[in-house]
């Protein structure tokens, strides 16, 4: 069977399962939108595989129908960078939060960054550790007061994903908005068919602990980050921007890594034993 | 949300609430936390005695549980009483620091509100995660009821912090049945607790002392820089630290129940014992439908009685030895497994008590409780069944596993 055969859309890169998200999470169209792209791609769904780490979010493999791993809190990136050294023909996507990405896990995040390797990495943000009800994540507002853990606001400095990965080596940065699924589409397609490490922030409300992230919608501005190909130019965008542009930011020349051919022919054989 | 007053009254909380209140009259200075299921509601209650000044404590929200335990143990050498709480995946990534604290001699007190580990995936209770850090070196007890939950941290601060000792302590407090377990609680007088606790004291050899500062843990050279010798010094005054625990945790549960009236067992809990010819050993939450199986079958002639294990590190093999000295038979039961031994971890560790007493009388492994799986009255009543029969050698080969056939 050749991927020509028989064009594949959104609906059979779905799994039977059900989401468990709350009604209105922004969760369910980065799922649509994930796979939208897988089949805007014509990828085949044995050849893709999606990494996740912990939290609401990080249950979207399940709800796929490609490879899919729900690994440690914080590890997904490592995990995915250890998958896609073993199948470089595979296609790649790594999907989770901001409490996964940005706390345990961001010191892989930088590290993912500058490795390079040819993978995309979607961020659902919404500024809160969503699964353990309702804690500040790195990318909460020092002031926000509503969680029980900290009443009086985290008061810490939250980080900026896009000046992270752009800082750390990224190759492609962008970041979409959940209320936009095509929009996101497009940038998870764009993201896949860049090379090397693509970084993806996506504005996803958490309507149960922010609700107040329902009013995303009318500050979000479609499209007005454009690709920059230089890091100066993309830094230069970056002090200007409070959050909520959305497109492509940067889109880099950095060749990716390049994992050695010995593991590819191994492994070749080893499909072609199952296809006989 | 209960308020600490001034005077003991009786409130109804969860045992993670109780845990909390329990923190806010040991008075810790530095508490340090990251969010797990089933453990969150436990800080977040610490953290607001914080936020409303009822507990005079700094609260560090870091990045992950590996922060945590190393933040904590920044607190703890510059002399700070410190607090966290944590589960399952949580200990697993605080493991790095988490082994360091004992070795360093550090009076720390953490909660570890059991959780099973994956794999499978799951975020339900066990004491899969506390089982598997018995060898860490920190001493480890478990509780039965919410109450307990609430007396046994206090109490923990006092052991930890005891000279002879100078250990930190995990209290273990089921997942599940009773983090989020509602019941009775008798809420001790402020002014009592710290009476028993006494007058801080951070006249410990690693305390940053401005008199006499120095270096914590250099790598200077072959084992320690001291040889061999050094080394075996530091292991052997932790194992001695240890055993000194075991005098230590008894001393400071008398104390306790004279003080307020609440008696709990220290090491090992002798349950219906007496006229026993077998007995059930028990550890944790699940002590409760246990004690209501033995009583039932107590009633309908079946003389069993209950062991329950409540000081797993150190190891009580002496207490355990002289409850099992009364007995023919004893079926165990763990909420956890021993890879490789093909039995739970407290009956394999039973083994060793039994040899202690000199008699080699059946024992049974029972494993149930697993991911969150209930252990009920009727579950209880099939292994006194299994362990009845034990007395006459019908011994299973291989554990039991109590929740296998249930959907």
């Amino acid at each position: 069977m050749t991927a020509q055969a028989q064009t594949l859309t959104a609906k059979d890169f779905k799994s039977d399962i059900k989401p468990v998200w709350c009604p209105g999470c922004g969760d369910f169209s980065v799922l649509s939108a994930v796979t939208k792209a897988l089949a805007e791609l014509q990828l085949r769904p044995e050849k893709v595989a999606v990494v996740s780490g912990i939290g609401c979010s990080s249950r979207i493999p399940a709800y796929t129908n490609v490879y899919g791993f729900h690994g440690v809190h914080g590890r997904a990136l490592a995990t995915a960078t250890g998958l896609k050294l073993a199948r470089p023909d595979m296609t790649v996507v790594v999907t989770g939060g901001d409490g996964d990405g940005f706390s345990i896990g961001g010191n892989h995040f930088l590290h993912a960054c500058r490795r390079n390797v040819d993978m995309t990495y979607i961020v659902m943000d919404n500024e809160v550790y969503g699964m353990t009800k309702g804690q500040a994540s790195p990318t909460t507002d020092p002031d926000w007061c509503n969680s029980k853990l900290t009443p009086e606001g985290p008061g810490v400095t939250k980080l900026r994903p896009l000046n992270l990965a752009l800082a750390a080596g990224a190759n492609f940065v962008g970041r979409g908005f959940s209320g936009d699924p095509n929009e996101v589409a497009r940038l998870i397609a764009e993201g896949i068919q860049h090379p090397g490490f693509s970084f993806i922030q996506v504005l996803s409300p958490c309507v149960t602990f922010r609700s107040e992230q329902r009013g995303w919608k009318d500050i979000v501005r479609k499209d007005t980050l454009k690709p920059r190909h230089t890091m100066a130019e993309a830094m230069q965008v970056l002090a200007e921007d409070d959050g909520f542009n959305t497109g492509i930011l940067f889109a880099g020349d950095r060749p990716p890594f390049q994992p050695g051919q010995k593991a590819v022919t191994e492994l070749a054989a080893i499909e072609r034993r199952f296809a006989s | 949300m209960s308020k600490i007053s001034n005077s003991s009254r009786v409130i109804v909380c969860d045992g993670n609430e109780a845990a909390a209140l329990g923190v806010g009259l040991a008075r810790p200075d530095v508490v340090a936390v990251y969010p797990i299921t089933p453990q969150s509601s436990l800080v977040e209650y610490v953290s607001q005695m914080i936020a409303d000044g009822r507990l005079q404590a700094e609260l560090m929200n870091v990045e992950g549980e590996h922060s945590v335990m190393s933040a904590l143990q920044g607190a703890a050498l510059a002399g700070g009483r410190t607090y966290t709480a944590t589960s399952g995946p949580g200990l697993a990534f605080m493991f790095e620091p988490y082994i360091r604290a004992p070795g360093l001699r550090l009076p720390m007190v953490a909660s570890l509100v059991t959780r099973d580990l994956l794999t499978p995936q799951c975020v339900w209770g066990g004491q899969q995660d506390a089982m598997s850090v018995r060898e860490a070196g920190w001493i480890q007890i478990y509780c039965e009821t919410v109450q307990e939950v609430l007396d046994t941290i206090v109490m923990a601060y006092k052991i930890a912090e005891h000279h002879d000792v100078m250990l930190p302590v995990n209290v273990c407090h089921d997942g599940n049945y009773l983090s989020y377990g509602v019941s009775r609680v008798e809420l001790p007088d402020q002014a009592e607790v710290d009476a028993f606790l006494g007058p801080r004291d951070v006249n410990w050899h690693v305390a940053l002392d401005p008199a006499r500062p120095m270096a914590v843990d250099p790598l200077t050279g072959g084992a320690g820089g001291g040889g061999p010798a050094m080394f075996v010094k530091y292991r052997k005054g932790l194992c001695n630290g240890m055993q000194n625990a075991l005098r230590v945790i008894s001393e400071v549960h008398a104390e306790w129940g004279e003080r307020f009236g609440r008696f709990h067992a220290p090491l090992v809990e002798e349950y219906s014992l007496d006229g026993a010819d077998y007995a059930l050993v028990t550890i944790g939450s699940m002590t409760g439908a246990a004690k209501d199986a033995v009583d039932a079958a107590r009633e309908a002639g079946e003389k069993v009685g209950l062991i329950k294990v409540k000081t797993f590190r150190p190891f009580p093999v002496e207490a355990l030895s002289a409850a099992f000295a009364k007995v023919k038979a004893v079926g165990i039961v763990d909420r956890a497994v021993s890879f490789g031994w093909n039995s739970g971890p407290v009956y394999q560790e039973s083994l060793g008590a039994l040899y202690r007493t000199g008699r080699h009388i059946p024992a049974i492994s029972f494993i149930g409780g697993l991911a969150g799986a209930d252990i009920t009255a009727e579950h209880f009543a099939r292994i006194i069944e299994t362990t009845a029969k034990a007395v006459t050698g019908a011994v299973p080969d291989g554990p039991v596993w109590v929740n296998e056939n249930d959907q």
